[in-house]
C-alpha cells in the first residue's frame, strides 16, 4: 500500500477487452455502507473499488446521485500456506462497512482465510510554506533562508487514502463465507466451513469460537456452515444457515459456546418434490435479516424465503424464483450450476426482497402486493437512462415476442451478488465483470 | 494509498430511470409456472451415480477442496446408493457412464465400513480438537435414514473400489490448531505485527528451516 501509487497504473488495470473477461476482474462481492453513500464491490484478484455517490445539484440534474469512483485498492494477495502446500486466493468473499464514527470510513475485507479492516480518509488539504523544505520536498539551500515563516494548511485536490488498521490472520482453519459486524459496533463474526469466531475490532492476535459444527470424526461430516448474520438490533443473537438448509438463531447469553441453538428453523421436504437433488437445493446460500429485525429471508437454489423469527416450522412466504429449472436440475447438477450460491437483499422498509438468477436476469419480489418482475442487467438490452423492461422466460406452449426460452437461458451468465440501497431505490447488481447501478428517479422514497 | 477516484473506462455504471411509479413492477406478471412440457428423461441412477464418483474424485484432486460441494456430493451419493440398494431388481441400463472413467461395479455390497473409506486424515497421531467437543445429543444432521445406525452417515461400499487412489482421506482434516504458538514457540502464528503494517508474506527462511528441521525429524520438540 504505497503512498506513491502511481495513477496511471490504476487507470490501465481496469481496461478490459470486451471480448472476453479477466478472470481477477469478477465481482464477487458488493455491499452498500449504512447510508449509502458508499458503494464497495471485491473482485477475485483482491481488489476493493469503493464508489461514492455525487451529491445532487440543480446544475446538472442529469448527474444526480450517479455513483463514481472514489477509490481502489489491493485489499488481499495471493498467498501460500507452506504447511500444507496450498494457495490462498486472494478473491474477497465479503466486504462489510462499520457504522460510520468519524470522518473516517472503514471496512472489513475478507478472502477465505484472512480479514482486514480497512480505513478510508479523504485528504483535502496540505501545508505548504516549510522554513527548511522546498515545495517539492528538497531540503532548501540554507543561504536562501532569510525569515521564519509558519506553515499553512492550504487547499488541494482532494485524495482518498487507504490504509490497512487491523489484520485479523490465523483464526480459521476453513474457508470463510460470511462477515458480519455486531450492532454494538466493537465486534464482529466470521464464519468458515465448520466454525464462527468472535473478533473484538480491536484485537487481532485472538477471537472465540462461538459455533464448532465440526464432528470429532471427520467421516461423520454431512453439514456445512453456508452463511451467518448478526441480529441488527440485538447484540447477543446471531443466525447461521447449512447446507442442509436449516436455520441456526444463537444468543451468546446462554453459552460461551453456541452449539446448542435457541431456535431452529427448517421446512419439512416436500415428498412430491424429492429428488437425489433435494438436499443440494435446499442448500442455504445466503441469509439476510429483515432491517427490522423481525424477519429472515433466505435464497436456496430454486427459492427465496422470508421466516418470521417467532415461527420455526416453516417460511411465512416462498417465492419461485425459477421454478422452471426444477427439471433440469439433472443437467445442472452436472454442469455444477446446482452448486452456484445466489445472495438475496431487503429494500429499506422491507417490503421488496431481491435475487439473481441466470441469463444475467435478477428477480424482485414485492412482499405487499405479491407482484414480481424479471429484470436483465446487460449492456445489450439497456442504454444508460433508458427503462428497463421487464423479461420473461417461457417454457413452452405460448411464446410472446421478447419471451427468452428456458433452453436458450445462458448459465455462464449469473447474477450472484446483489445489494440494495439502505433507504432509496437504488440498487446495485454483479453481472461477471461488470456493475450496473439502478436507480428509481421519480419515486427515490421508500414506500 | 494515494489514488485519485477516476472513472473506471468501459465499465461505465448504468443508471435507469424508470417512467411510472411502481418501477419494478411494470408489466409485472407471475412467473410461468412449469408447463407439462416432455422433460428430458432423467439419467438413471447409476450414471448419476458414476457423474457423482466422477465429481468426487475431481474435487478431490483439487489443492484444497471446497468442503462444502464434497459434503453435497458425498450425500447425494449416498442417496443415489440408497435408493440402488433398495431396487435390487431394477434393470442397470448397460450404457457406459457418460463421464467417468472408472469402472461401475454396481453391485459391489454395501458393508464396507465408514471408517475404511472416509479416513480421518490426522497428519499427526493424536490430533483432535478436544476443547471444542461436539456435543452428542445435540446432533445437527436430521434422523438417519431408517436401517442404519443413528448418527452415522450411510456407508459407502462401492467407494473403495471405485476411487483410484484408495482415498485417502475423503474430508480431510485441515485442521492445524494444534501447531499453535505452544509446539513452535519461536514460530509466532499471530505475528506481532503493528497496526499500521501490513502483515508480512508468510514466515521466513529461518522458522521455516526449523519447521522443516522438525518434520524431518532432526530437531526434537
Amino acid at each position: 500500500m504505497g503512498e506513491d501509487a502511481d495513477a496511471r497504473k490504476i487507470n490501465h488495470s481496469f481496461l478490459r477487452d470486451h471480448s472476453y473477461v479477466t478472470e481477477a476482474d469478477i465481482i464477487s462481492t458488493v455491499e452498500f455502507n449504512h447510508t449509502g453513500e458508499l458503494l464497495a464491490t471485491g473482485d477475485k484478484g483482491g481488489r476493493v473499488v469503493i464508489f461514492q455517490r455525487e451529491p445532487e445539484s440543480k446544475n446538472e440534474p442529469h448527474t444526480q446521485g450517479e455513483y463514481n469512483v472514489y477509490s481502489t485498492f489491493q485489499s488481499h494477495e495471493p498467498e501460500f500456506d507452506y504447511l500444507k502446500s496450498l494457495e490462498i486466493e486472494e478473491k474477497i468473499n465479503k466486504i462489510k462497512w462499520l457504522p460510520q464514527q468519524n470522518a473516517a470510513h472503514s471496512l472489513l475485507s475478507t478472502n477465505d482465510k484472512t480479514i482486514k479492516l480497512w480505513k478510508v480518509t479523504e485528504r483535502d488539504k496540505r501545508p505548504e510554506g516549510y522554513n527548511l523544505k522546498d515545495e517539492e520536498g528538497k531540503l532548501k539551500d540554507l543561504s536562501t533562508v532569510t525569515s521564519l515563516q509558519v506553515p499553512v494548511l492550504k487547499p488541494m485536490d482532494l485524495m482518498v487514502e487507504v490504509s490497512p488498521r487491523r489484520i485479523f490472520a490465523n483464526g480459521h482453519t476453513y474457508h470463510i463465507n460470511s462477515i458480519s459486524v455486531n450492532s454494538d459496533c466493537e465486534t464482529y463474526m466470521s464464519a468458515d466451513d465448520l466454525r464462527i469466531n468472535l473478533w473484538h475490532l480491536a484485537i487481532t492476535d485472538r477471537s472465540f469460537n462461538i459455533v464448532d459444527i465440526k464432528p470429532a470424526n471427520m467421516e461423520d461430516l454431512t453439514e456445512v456452515i453456508t452463511a451467518s448474520e448478526f441480529h441488527p438490533h440485538h447484540c447477543n443473537l446471531f443466525v447461521y444457515s447449512s447446507s442442509k438448509g436449516s436455520l441456526r438463531l444463537c444468543d451468546m447469553r446462554a453459552s460461551a459456546l453456541c452449539d446448542k441453538h435457541s431456535k431452529l428453523f427448517e421446512e419439512p421436504e416436500d415428498p412430491s418434490n424429492r429428488s437425489f437433488f433435494s438436499e443440494i437445493i435446499s442448500s442455504v446460500s445466503d441469509v439476510k435479516f429483515s432491517h427490522s429485525g423481525r424477519f429472515m429471508l433466505t435464497r436456496d437454489y430454486l427459492t427465496v424465503k422470508v421466516w418470521d423469527l417467532n415461527m420455526e416450522t416453516k417460511p411465512i412466504e416462498t417465492y419461485q424464483v425459477h421454478d422452471y429449472l426444477r427439471s433440469k436440475l439433472c443437467s445442472l447438477y452436472e454442469n455444477d450450476c446446482i452448486f452456484d450460491k445466489f445472495e438475496c437483499a431487503w429494500n429499506g422498509s422491507d417490503s421488496v426482497i431481491m435475487t439473481g438468477a441466470y441469463n444475467n436476469f435478477f428477480r424482485m419480489f414485492d412482499r405487499n402486493t405479491k407482484r414480481d418482475v424479471t429484470l436483465e442487467a446487460s449492456r445489450e438490452s439497456s442504454k444508460p437512462r433508458a427503462i428497463l423492461k421487464p423479461r420473461r422466460v417461457c417454457v413452452g406452449g405460448k411464446r410472446r415476442k421478447d419471451d427468452i426460452s428456458v433452453d436458450s437461458l445462458d448459465f455462464t451468465k449469473k447474477i450472484l451478488h446483489t445489494a440494495w440501497h439502505p433507504a432509496e431505490n437504488i440498487i446495485a447488481i454483479a453481472a461477471t465483470n461488470n456493475l450496473y447501478i439502478f436507480q428509481d428517479k421519480v419515486n427515490s422514497e421508500m414506500h | 494509498m494515494l489514488c485519485k477516484g477516476v472513472k473506471r473506462k468501459r465499465e461505465e455504471e448504468e443508471e435507469q430511470e424508470p417512467a411510472s411509479q411502481d418501477w419494478w413492477l411494470e408489466e409485472a406478471s407471475s412467473s410461468p409456472s412449469p408447463q407439462a412440457e416432455a422433460s428430458p428423461a432423467p439419467l438413471p441412477p447409476s450414471s448419476l451415480f458414476n457423474l457423482s464418483i466422477f465429481k468426487l474424485h475431481h474435487g478431490l484432486r483439487r489443492g484444497e477442496p471446497d468442503l462444502r460441494h464434497l459434503v453435497l456430493v458425498v450425500n447425494t451419493l449416498r442417496r443415489i446408493q440408497s435408493s440402488m440398494a433398495l431396487e435390487p431388481s431394477a434393470p442397470e441400463p448397460p450404457s457406459p457412464a457418460p463421464v467417468s472413467p472408472l469402472p461401475v461395479v454396481p453391485d459391489a455390497p454395501m458393508c464396507t465400513s465408514v471408517s475404511t473409506l472416509l479416513d480421518d486424515l490426522s497428519h499427526i497421531e493424536g490430533l483432535s480438537d478436544t476443547q471444542t467437543a461436539f456435543p452428542e445429543d445435540a446432533p445437527l444432521s436430521r434422523p438417519p435414514e431408517p436401517g442404519l445406525d443413528p448418527g452415522r452417515p450411510a456407508p459407502l461400499g462401492s467407494l473403495e473400489i471405485l476411487l483410484e487412489d484408495g482415498l485417502e482421506g475423503l474430508f480431510d482434516d485441515i485442521d492445524t490448531s494444534m501447531y499453535d504458538c505452544e509446539l513452535w514457540p519461536n514460530l509466532k502464528t499471530d505475528s506481532g505485527e503493528t497496526e499500521d503494517k501490513t502483515q508480512g508474506p508468510g514466515l521466513d527462511v529461518s522458522e521455516l528451516d526449523y519447521l522443516m528441521d522438525v518434520l524431518v525429524g532432526t530437531q526434537t520438540l
